[in-house]
This record gives structure tokens, sequence and C-alpha cells, in this order.
């Protein structure tokens, strides 16, 4: 008899209907309020249920943790899977942020497997305060924001993830970005997603990533990037190392200590510089010379604009486009849509100036062409 | 429903050990008979002082019976072209090898032949090769010819190699790029980055699947040393600009080689020298009848326009009045990268289908191949559940087609992988994929070649559109298969598994012993 697997499921029910009021997103009970009032029908139940069904086959081995309602209990308890209901019922109209955390905080607890949970970026941010990287989790997209890489490319391929994940004997995890609405940008008018951390889900770029399969191991694919780019390393020259997992590596086997959300500077092979800020990058490029390592943030192919504002117009215009290396596997630049980079620094002149073709660094040694286009 | 009728088949699946594991110390297959007293008292006991091992080989010792059916064993377990049908296989072109090709290749006149004995007893396979030469100049437009090359990647190699050669003689010391497309073969991105050069690779166009003119121009620069490029590429797709691309390349002062290992469209249509292509080559154990796939021995034969001649690998067969002989002495010569000859076995196999055929039968070959594609691509389409064409923008397929199984996935959660476990069921070799990375999701390529008439594709869709009303009929059937075939799924090996899982995986015995044992 086969270890019953357990399975911590959340559903965000309110997640999506800000988007079809013509919102911004989901989050925030004003928001909320008036998308209910202006009469939209709440979806994240029907694609939560999607998702699930693919779980079927393991119907019989498997136990469902969640609240009993809208969060989660109804939709598996109407396909009849065994069911652990771990806090009170919760309708669609009742639910807080809280009740994500709660919920996820749960599953945690009772070791689940894997989370399983339906929402967008707000969602997912909630599910990151509240689990971290310690539990593999996979989001089922329902949301108006889709900017985060925990998410699966559709609500079934979110379920086939799952059965895959859940059948298999090498559990394999990576660690898949966390983004949402810069919250300060977003108060002044600008909506700019950041990125706030990463959690760990299952190593299924297929069904996580449209990257069309897994062919050669991307970490070693990650380790022959970095060390093109350290390689080239010149004295005397301050490097910026942009946000995330592909330009960690760098630092990494520099052994160099690293911020995965923000930008370090490097020079001669010294970290010299830590989670700098738009200002503390101004002061390095001022009195250096100075090139910037990029890679893609997001499923939208963003190099400029998303997770790294830091890197502002005024600096970018003082390194110089030649100055920016941009690294990226080319699994993760086929996955792009029209296989493009974007850019959205703010500046429309400036981001007119990326357009054309870059030379992306895809291993050692080796560069891919890749077209650079503006947001619209 | 079709009126195909499906064969019955049941392979035979042994649990048959490696032949390593069949060894008992001191069994022997053969017993040698000790020298007789005469023979001893002539040559006395033998001393072969330093060269005699100082251990034992380590080699299986098994009896002879029992080889002989581990071998039987292994048959029964196999599919190749010769019992089932090969047109899962494409990119690889395989086709129907003629018998009586290989009959003439056992004979003494050319199996027993010694490379080192002198070339005036050798005249006939020198002959041979010789013409060879001149029938694949006819059709490649190039000057010259070299059969030295056992693999397709070893002929990518040598080029890049002439490549290399080609640009110090000329002083060019800041050529270090070489531009390729990922959807060419991954081996002329590999063969010319081990040589030291710096890749530039372009993606296809998500639209069009051909590599995008302006980003071609945007990758080559002066320091481009060389294009590799494959045409048509994996999808089957013609590029009808390519000599725009040399014309381009060649602006730069770059050379351009063509990666025709599968020339199976365009023979007798299309020559490489007249698109303005310096170098390319053929794989003889593909386009030319010799057998491929590890049923060897292959042969990449590479071509050169005049201005590479120099360049080419030592020996050359040369004629000289009525005599043929070998050329080891050409001083600008990228020098030996094999011994010998090559696999000349190939070279004669090339050498026959081509004598045989004529160029109006080359020709037709190419004809077949792609006429027998468009039906069957038509026939997929229509009649296969859950496949789709990408790069769909009415562009005619070659002799082959990248198509893709991802609707069957996302209605069935079955795609080609799952096809894969299951096609070997009905007795037909597995679908060949893609080349990595996948540009296309759920791949598959099918080609069928001249070899196959209109039955036999209609055999193949057949089957095809079986087993995709199985994953939705039955998906578990699918995914538990194969259930008829040798061939086992692979057991506690993710199928996306990679290199990143070889503490699991032992590809030779070798490996095995030292991880495992």
């Amino acid at each position: 008899m086969e270890k019953v697997k357990k399975v911590g499921f959340v559903i965000n029910p309110v997640a999506g209907i800000g988007g079809k009021a013509g919102l911004k997103g989901s989050d925030g009970r004003e928001v909320q309020e008036k998308a209910i009032k202006k009469g939209i029908t709440p979806e994240a139940h029907i694609k939560a249920e999607r998702a699930l069904r693919q779980l079927l086959p393991l119907r019989e081995d498997m136990e469902i943790i969640t609240f009993g309602g809208a969060m989660g209990g109804d939709i598996a308890e109407t396909l009849n899977f065994k069911v652990r209901l771990v806090g009170r019922d919760k309708q669609y109209g009742q639910t807080e942020p809280a009740d994500t955390e709660g919920l996820a905080e749960a599953a945690l607890r009772e070791n689940a497997d894997l989370l399983l949970f339906a929402g967008g970026d707000g969602t997912a941010r909630n599910v990151y305060r509240a689990v971290g990287d310690r539990i593999p989790v996979i989001g089922i997209p329902a949301g108006v924001k889709i900017h985060s890489a925990v998410y699966a490319v559709t609500p079934e391929s979110a379920g086939q993830a799952a059965l895959q994940y859940l059948q298999g004997d090498a559990r394999k995890t990576r660690e898949a970005e966390v983004m949402d609405l810069d919250e300060d940008l977003y108060r002044r008018g600008i909506v700019a997603p950041r990125l706030y951390g990463y959690m760990s889900v299952p190593d299924n770029r297929q069904k996580m990533q449209n990257v069309k399969t897994r062919s050669v191991s991307e970490n070693m694919n990650l380790d022959c990037i970095a060390t093109d780019v350290i390689k080239s390393m010149e004295k005397d020259v301050v490097y910026l190392i942009g946000a995330g997992t592909t330009t960690r590596n760098i630092m990494k086997i520099l052994r160099l200590d690293y911020t995965l959300i923000g930008i370090d500077a490097v020079k001669n092979g010294e970290l010299i510089g830590k989670d700098l800020d738009e200002q503390g990058i101004w002061d390095l490029v001022s009195r250096n010379r100075c090139e910037v390592v990029l890679t893609v943030i997001g499923g939208q192919g963003h190099i400029l604009g998303r997770g790294n504002q830091q890197i502002s117009p005024r600096i970018i215009r003082k390194i110089g486009i030649s100055g920016i290396k941009i690294i990226a596997t080319k699994d993760k630049l086929l996955s792009l849509p029209l296989h493009r980079l974007l850019v959205d620094t703010g500046d429309a002149e400036l981001d007119e100036e990326f357009r054309g073709y870059v030379r992306v660094i895809t291993g050692l040694d080796e560069r891919t062409m890749c077209a650079v286009g503006t947001a619209d | 429903m079709s009126n195909t009728v499906i064969r019955e088949f049941h392979q035979a699946r042994w649990n048959e050990p490696i032949i390593t594991e069949l060894s008992v110390k001191g069994e022997r297959g053969v017993l040698l008979p000790e020298p007789e007293e005469e023979i001893l008292a002539e040559t006395g006991e033998l001393d072969i002082g330093e060269i005699r091992r100082k251990s034992p080989l380590n080699l299986p010792e098994v009896n002879q019976p029992r080889l002989v059916r581990h071998y039987s064993r292994l048959t029964q377990e196999m599919m190749g072209s010769d019992n089932t049908l090969g047109i899962s296989q494409g990119t690889c072109t395989l086709k129907y090898n003629p018998k009586v090709q290989e009959h003439l290749a056992l004979d003494s006149r050319i199996a027993d032949v010694h490379p080192l004995q002198d070339e005036s007893t050798m005249q006939g396979i020198l002959q041979i090769m010789y013409e060879t030469d001149l029938m694949m100049r006819e059709l490649a437009g190039m000057a010259k010819f070299s059969f030295l090359p056992t693999g397709g990647g070893q002929a990518i190699y040598t080029n890049a190699q002439i490549v290399k050669k080609y640009h110090e003689a000329k002083g060019n010391t800041h050529k270090t790029e070489i531009v390729t497309t990922l959807h060419s073969h991954p081996v002329d991105a590999a063969a010319s980055s081990t040589l030291g050069y710096k890749i530039i690779t372009l993606m296809p166009d998500p639209e069009t699947g051909l590599p995008n003119w302006d980003e071609y121009n945007a990758a080559l620069s002066e320091k481009t040393a060389a294009i590799f490029i494959t045409n048509p590429e994996d999808t089957g797709i013609f590029n009808d600009r390519i000599d725009e691309f040399v014309a381009a390349a060649h602006d730069k002062g770059a050379v351009c080689v063509y990666d025709q290992a599968n020339a199976n469209a365009l023979l007798g249509i299309a020559r490489a020298g007249d698109a303005g292509f310096d170098l390319m080559h053929f794989n003889l154990h593909k386009t030319f009848s010799a057998p491929h796939g590890s049923d060897g021995p292959g042969c990449g034969a590479i071509g050169c326009a005049e201005e590479f001649v120099e360049f080419m690998p030592a020996p050359t067969v040369e004629k000289r009045d009525d005599f043929y002989y070998l050329d080891y002495d050409r001083k600008d010569s990228i020098g030996s990268i094999k011994f010998y000859l090559g696999n000349v076995q190939a070279v004669l196999k090339a050498y026959m289908w081509c004598r045989m055929l004529g160029i109006d039968g080359l020709r037709q070959v190419a004809v077949t191949s792609v006429m027998n594609n468009q039906y069957m691509l038509a026939e997929i389409l229509e009649k296969v559940p859950g496949v789709a064409l990408k790069f769909d923008t009415g562009k005619r397929r070659m002799e082959q087609t990248r198509l893709s199984f991802e609707p069957l996935m996302e209605e069935t959660g079955c795609g080609a992988i799952d096809v894969n476990h299951r096609i070997v069921d009905y007795g037909i070799s597995e679908l060949w994929m893609s080349h990595h990375p996948f540009t296309v999701p759920e791949p598959f390529t099918p080609e069928p070649c001249e070899s196959y008439n209109k039955d036999d594709i209609d055999y193949y869709v057949e089957v095809l559109r079986r087993i995709a009303e199985e994953c939705k009929t039955d998906p578990e059937m699918v995914k538990s298969a194969p259930h008829k075939a040798a061939r086992h799924a692979p057991v506690g090996i993710p199928e996306t598994s990679t290199e990143q899982d070889f503490e699991k995986l032992a590809t030779t015995w070798r490996a095995y012993v030292k991880r495992f044992k």
C-alpha cells in the first residue's frame, strides 16, 4: 500500500473578479465589493475545479487538506476526494487574505506533499508570506494579474503538474518567482510588478513555464552562462548583478553573498554593494566604469522594468546599452511570447533605443539572437 | 474507418542479462589447440616480452551456444528498417538498404582489402571512391569530395577544421564567431564550439519557423568566420532565400557551410554549389542508402568549392593516367582525420545505389520523398486527432514535417512520450521527437522517404490514429505501455530525465561497475 499523499488546496474565491470589473486586480475589500456590486460572478472555483479534476486518478490514494466551503472544501467534496477540513467553513464574500495564509500554514503544519492554490499575484504573495519555500506549491492561474512564475500555464496544466509530481519517483523542485504590483509605485500611479521572492515549485517546466520540454540540464546551462560572464570580467570594472536566480548563479560561483531579489555590485571579484537602491547604483555608476548583468524576470520577457526598477533610465543612459549584458537559457527565451524580450524603463524614448536585436548569453561562448521590443 | 488491416504483433521480450553478466570464469567459446610438437621444436617458447599484459583482459567468458542464444535474443528484441516501418525516425532518412549492396560489401575483394596494401592491388576500390567523388560533385555542385569522416558529426567537425585552416591561411585572426540556427542540427554548433569558436544561434521566427532575415543580418559581422546551416531545417520548411543568406555571409568574408546530411528532398533538384555554399556534407548512411543508426558503418561525405580543395583532409583519392592512387602529400591540408580510408563499405554502397538509379532515378527519389510527405501530412492532419502543425503559414513541407501532439496532450493528458511507449506495441519504432531544445511542444517528426509506398503510409497513419483514439478511451493503458514489445518504459527514471539523473543511469558497463557495483 502506497503512502497516502496529502495535498493542501487553497482557493481565493474572489480571485479574478476585479479584472472583469475593469480593475487592475482583485486585492482589497473595496475592490471586491465594487465587483460584487457590479454583479460579477466569481470564476476562481471553476478554474480550481478544472485543475483538481486532473488529480482524479489519485483519488483513492490522496487526501485534500482545506477549509470547508468556498476555499476548497466544496469542490473537493463534489469530486469525491477524501477531504480533511482544518478550519471552519468560509463562504464566498467572507474570505480575507489572512484566510489564504492560515490555510497555507495549516497545510505546511500537516506536512502536505504539495500545496495547490488558485488565485493571482496577490494570492501568491499571501501564500509566500505564509510558507516561503518550505513546501512545494503550484499556482492555478485564476487571478487578474499573473506575473508570478509559480503559476502553471493553464488550470489543466497545474493539475497535470501536480499529478506528475505526486506520481513521480524523483520529486525535483525549482525556485519560481513571486511577483506582484509594486505598491509604492502603484500609489504613485505607476503600474509595475516587483519581485517579492521565490517559492518552490515542481521542476516541470513544460507545465509550469511554457517551456516546450526539459532538454539539457538547466543547472549545467546556468553554470555555463555564469562562467561566460565571469570569464569576461575586467579589472576595475564594477559589475551590477541583477535580480533573479539566473544572475544569482554568478554570485554563487564567485562565492559572494547575494540578494536574490535585488541588485548587488562586484568589483575585482569582491562584493562592494549589496541590495543597492537607485541612488546607491547611481553613486557607483558616477565614479566607475560599470556594466550591468540582467536576466529575464517574469513570463512576459521583461529585462528592464520588472523587479529591477533600481536600474533607472539615468543609470542606463550613463552606462550605455552596450554595457548591459543579458543572460538567459535558450529554453527561457523560447518560452517567451514571440521569442521577444521587453523593456519598460518608464522612459519611452529610452525604451525605443533598445528596439532591435541583442545577443543573449545562453552558454559558455554561446549567444542567442533575440528581438527586443517595448511593452506595447 | 480505414480499410487498412493492422497486423497482429507480439515481440519476444527476454529478461536477458548483459553479456558481461553471463561470464563464467574459465568458460570458452572456442578452444584453441595446443601447438604441435614439431612447431614448438621450431619456434621454442615465444617470449613476447614487454607487450604482455600486466593484468588479464577483462572480457566476458561465455560458451558458444550461450553466446549465440544471447545475440539471437537481442536480435528478436530489435526494431530496425528491415522489420518495421522507419517512418517515425524523421531527419534520419531510414530508407531501404538494398541487400545486393551488402553482398558485394562482404565480397572478399572488398572486405579483405588491407588499407596498407599496395595501391596497385586495390585499384578497384580506389576507382569506386574516385568515381563516387565525381558523382557527388555533380549532385552537389562542388569541386571535390572526401569520404574520410565516418559520421555526420565528424563531417561537420572536419568542415569546421577547414574553416579554421582557411582563415589562418588568409591571416584572418578576427574571425571568431560561427552563426547557426536552432533548427539546424545541434552538432553544427557543438563541433564548431569545440574548435574554440563562439556560437551565435538564431531562434526560429515564431511565425514562419525560419530564421528571420533581419535578425540574421544583425548576427553577422566582420567577426563571423562561417555560417553552418541546414536547409530544409528540421521543420521540413525550405528557406527559399538561402542564396541571399549565403551572399550576406560572403559579404562579411564568412565561409558558408551547408549541413546536408539529409539531402533527400533535393537530390538532383537543387545543389549546394549553385546556392553559393563553400563547404557541405552528405550522410551516405542517410540519403545514399547505406544503413543508418548504429547499423553502420557510416560516412559523412564532405564536399568543397574550388577555393577549399587544398585544405581537404589527407589522403585524397587521385587519378594519374589510368592509375588510381592516394595522395598524402598535401601541404595545406588539415591533415589526417581518420585512420586509412574511413568506412569504404559505405562509399561502395552509395556508389552502387547511384549507379543503379542514375540521375533520373536520383531525382525521382527526391520527388517521391516530397510527394510521400505531402500525402502523409494531409492524411495525419485529417485522420489523427490531437495533432497540430506549427509554423502553419501555408508553406509546403519538404521531405519531413515537425508536428505536435499538443492538442492530444491537452485533451487526454497523453503526449508524444506516451504515444512512443505505445507505438512499439504495433511493431513500429518509436517516434523521433526533435533536437534540443524543443521549439514546439510534444514534438514528433515523421519522414516517409521514397522507400515507402501508399500502403505503408496508410498503415502508419492508421496506427497513429488508433493510438490517438486509445489516448482518449484508455489513457491508463497507453501510459502503462508497452505491453507487447521488448522495449520497456524506464522504471524509476522520469521521462524528462537529463544527465542530472546520471546518479541513476549508466550508459556503459564500465560506468555501471564504477558507480553501482
